[in-house]
């Protein structure tokens, strides 16, 4: 899949997240998403950043426009180093936290997203990619 | 560190909140009003997040806890100027707010406001006699 729009972020943190939302908004204007759709992919990117910071230990975040066929969308692929996550099934259900949070974050941004992956190994770290097309 | 401000309008406090809020400043203010709730006596909160262009579950959590601590010091809190794309996405999100009330604009924040202080009052009125 082609990108035609590649930029990779630290996430070390508060600050950068909204640096990461910032980007993540900027690219899904440009490529012409409307309103709504922006709003789903910046929040759910603002979800999976906070995760990267809290439970990851920070780490990066890849902001990329992306090709297929005729549409684009935005991509967005964050990694750490952290622990990992133990069981990705019942992390990925709502309500489902080991911090102070809600457990919104992943099942919540995995809705809010066109695709969503997720890898992650204990000891190894985590890697979660979201990402959102133009519709139409 | 930059404090996001917060006004007095008679009985009741007002914030607006307009730059895309980190961490630090979300928790500075929710310590900044509970201080203010207890300076003040005041029976409101009115909440303007009109400018904000997301809400992610940090901020609604946020938004909640305010609104339960404000609530245990005996003020009431609405927040007022959601976004329709923003309530879109919370519910989406999987967050409702339930605990918050919440009025489209600023006036009718106020109005809503103004009953339930009054509302309170006269329930209280009530009980005693």
């Amino acid at each position: 899949m082609p990108v035609t729009s590649s930029d990779t972020m630290e996430i070390r943190t508060s600050d950068d997240i909204v640096r990461v939302r910032q980007k993540v908004r900027d690219l899904a204007v440009g490529i012409g998403l409307g309103l709504v759709d922006q709003t789903k992919i910046v929040t759910a990117a603002s979800e999976i950043a906070r995760n990267t910071l809290d439970y990851g230990g920070g780490g990066t975040a890849r902001v990329e426009v992306i090709e297929e066929g005729f549409r684009r969308g935005v991509r967005v692929t964050f990694e750490d180093e952290g622990p990992g996550i133990a069981d990705v099934t019942r992390a990925m259900q709502d309500g489902f936290t080991t911090g102070g949070g809600l457990g919104l974050g992943l099942s919540g941004a995995k809705r809010l997203s066109n695709e969503f992956s997720i890898q992650s190994a204990v000891g190894v770290g985590t890697r979660i990619m979201i990402a959102r097309w133009k519709s139409g | 560190m930059d404090r996001i401000p917060i006004l007095k309008m008679g009985s009741a406090l007002l914030v607006t909140i307009q730059v895309d809020m980190q961490d630090r400043l979300a928790m500075a203010l929710e310590e900044d009003l509970t201080t203010r709730i207890a300076q003040t006596g005041a029976r409101g909160v009115l909440i303007d997040i009109s400018s904000l262009e997301i809400v992610d579950s940090f901020i609604g959590r946020m938004l909640d806890s305010i609104a339960a601590v404000s609530r245990l010091l005996d003020a009431r809190t609405v927040v007022v100027g959601m976004r329709p794309a923003v309530a879109i996405t919370l519910v989406e999100l999987g967050l409702t707010l339930t605990g918050v009330a919440t009025a489209l604009d600023v006036e009718r924040g106020m109005a809503l406001l103004g009953e339930r202080i009054a509302g309170a009052e006269g329930f209280d009125a009530g009980d005693i006699l």
